[in-house]
């Protein structure tokens, strides 16, 4: 189970002054149970890569194939296609419209023919692996929650379709610390639950390292690394140079590796920059 | 010369009627001119409602904010505390209008009947001063998002606007779009203008000359970069974070390591490490 790019080519303004490879020769695949990030600068081809996932896009050239099925072959599979991979957009607050959180959460829900019962323990449930205690609230609306609840209401409309994969377009991007950490380790959590299959778009190259097994860097529409994250941002001067950062960890590795340091440059974390950097100090006072 | 060009004066204020919480609950601050603040605190802390007081969106419910000089709640004054105090939101594609990058800057000045020549001059010196000046005849839709922020500062800009209040300018951004947005910031602070940056962004907010820390509708912590995040408890306590490097600094003191509580700039660890 998977979800497979094969050759993919996707064009804007075709026909136009403005025309725009978006995405030039993309093969790559999400495996089932992956924790799989995308980053690269903006314009990339990152969120145009994965409106490809769930059909709502079609590749110019080139095939996307999500469990086997090829999508928009069949039109009618379309709908299963949208349901297995759920995509929770930029800002996703901005589409809540119904006038009680438990309402809009039941939208897509409702639309599926399930009973009254299975719709009321989907949205329950949802609700509560985004981390509220949903009878506090499940009759507020949806407009009188902060940024952070709002967001993580829309993810429970998409988590209530029961998705296999789960798609995140930068879904922190303006929430507080406390609302990224919250909403990650929600995120982890469900991960950590057996097959469930994440693809998380960031700019936050920490969060990126603290979260994903896997890495793809898009520059120019194009796959231009693959890794692990160490693989990843052990390589900070090419990164910067395709507009994107390390983690101000790594930064603080490589500019102690500069001044003289020997220390592994595939740091991501605090914990081990700590004991790299206590190894390192007792070793000189040895000297 | 009134040295104060924000002066709020213990303001509250509520969205609704009915709402027995107020969004901003009792602030008094003063801001200098020419100071580079960063307001931070979590979503819901009240410090974009205090932007929009600022900018006279909002009115309060009880006390005074003065623009230099002039009370928000003065509607005769609306437009002169607008151009005093310019405004730029998190989404650059919501505040763009033109379909070319000068006329979008061109914009603010027209409404105010400026003379054409004296427009060019403006917006001319506003694309310079963001370094945008050659995508003067781009269409914006077609730039980058920290191009298309640098658009949006340059429109203040070109209203001679002498404070510039930022609500999250970067959060949409990529880490080089990032990089752009706070250095034009940082220039423009160097000429003079007075910035506020409200911003989730930690390694942001310890650039500033000043941080406040909002809370429940309040200024729980308020001091330089170096002040305000070596309070590390506090900082959890308000739902916010430290730079890595200054958790890392925190750790390595723990360990024994003999360094300063007030570690904020990854230069100044690395310079104390390799001593």
């Amino acid at each position: 189970m998977s979800i497979i790019a094969e050759n993919i080519k996707y064009v804007y303004s075709e026909g136009t002054p403005f025309v725009t490879v978006a995405l030039d020769n993309v093969n790559m695949t999400v495996e089932k149970g992956d924790f799989l990030g995308i980053i690269g600068h903006t314009g990339s081809g990152k969120s145009t890569l994965i409106q490809l996932f769930n059909g709502l896009e079609m590749p110019a050239e080139g095939k996307i194939i999500v469990d086997g099925v090829s999508v928009g072959e069949d039109k009618k599979k379309l709908k299963n296609i949208r349901q297995t991979v759920g995509l929770v957009f930029q800002y996703p607050e901005y589409q809540l419209f119904e006038e009680t959180v438990a309402k809009d959460v039941a939208f897509g829900p409702l639309n599926l023919n399930l009973s009254q019962d299975e719709i009321n323990s989907r949205v329950k449930e949802a609700l509560e692996l985004v981390g509220f205690d949903y009878n506090k609230i499940k009759d507020l609306s949806p407009f009188d929650l902060s940024g952070g609840q709002k967001r993580r209401v829309a993810i429970a409309g998409v988590l209530a379709m029961k998705p296999d994969y789960l798609i995140l377009d930068e879904p922190t991007a303006g929430l507080d610390p406390a609302g990224r950490n919250e909403l990650f380790s929600q995120i982890k959590k469900l991960h950590g639950k057996g097959n469930f299959t994440v693809v998380l778009v960031s700019h936050s190259m920490e969060d990126i390292a603290k979260l994903v097994n896997k890495v793809i860097v898009l520059y120019k529409g194009k796959i231009h690394m693959k890794g692990t994250p160490k693989e990843i941002y052990s390589q900070s001067e090419e990164l910067k140079r395709i507009g994107l950062g390390v983690p101000q960890i790594a930064e603080i590795v490589l500019e102690l590796n500069k001044r003289g340091f020997n220390i592994k440059n595939d740091i991501i974390n605090v914990e081990e920059a700590t004991a790299e950097i206590l190894k390192e100090i007792r070793r000189r006072k040895n000297v | 010369m009134e040295d104060n060009i924000i002066k709020i004066e213990n303001v509250k204020f509520k969205y609704g009627k009915e709402d027995n919480k107020y969004a901003v609950d009792g602030v008094s601050l003063n801001i200098k001119k020419g100071q580079f603040t960063a307001i931070i605190g979590h979503n819901g802390s009240g410090k974009s409602t205090l932007a929009k007081l600022i900018n006279s969106i909002l009115l309060p419910t009880e006390g005074k904010i003065f623009v230099k000089g002039m009370d928000t709640s003065d509607d005769s004054k609306l437009w002169d505390i607008r151009q005093t105090a310019g405004m730029v939101f998190q989404n650059p594609d919501n505040q763009l209008v033109a379909t070319i990058v000068e006329e979008d800057i061109a914009f603010g000045p027209e409404n105010q009947g400026v003379e054409p020549s004296e427009i060019r001059k403006r917006v001319d010196a506003a694309l310079n001063t963001v370094g945008m000046y050659e995508y003067r005849r781009r269409p914006p839709h077609l730039l980058s998002g920290g191009q298309k922020q640098r658009i949006a500062i340059a429109g203040i800009l070109a209203l001679n606007s002498d404070c510039i209040i930022l609500d999250e300018p970067t959060a949409m951004l990529d880490p080089s779009g990032r990089v752009e947005v706070m250095e034009t910031l940082k220039k423009l602070n160097k000429i003079g203008k007075t910035i506020v940056l409200i911003t989730h962004y930690m390694d942001e907010a310890v650039q500033a000359d000043r941080v406040v820390v909002m809370d429940k509708g309040n200024i729980r912590l308020d001091g330089t970069p170096k002040e305000v995040f070596s309070n590390l408890d506090a900082i959890k306590k308000f739902g916010l974070d430290v730079p890595q490097v200054t958790e890392l600094a925190q750790v390595l003191i723990k360990e024994g390591v003999d360094l300063p509580s007030d570690i904020i700039y990854v230069k100044e660890l690395v310079d104390l490490l390799c001593q």
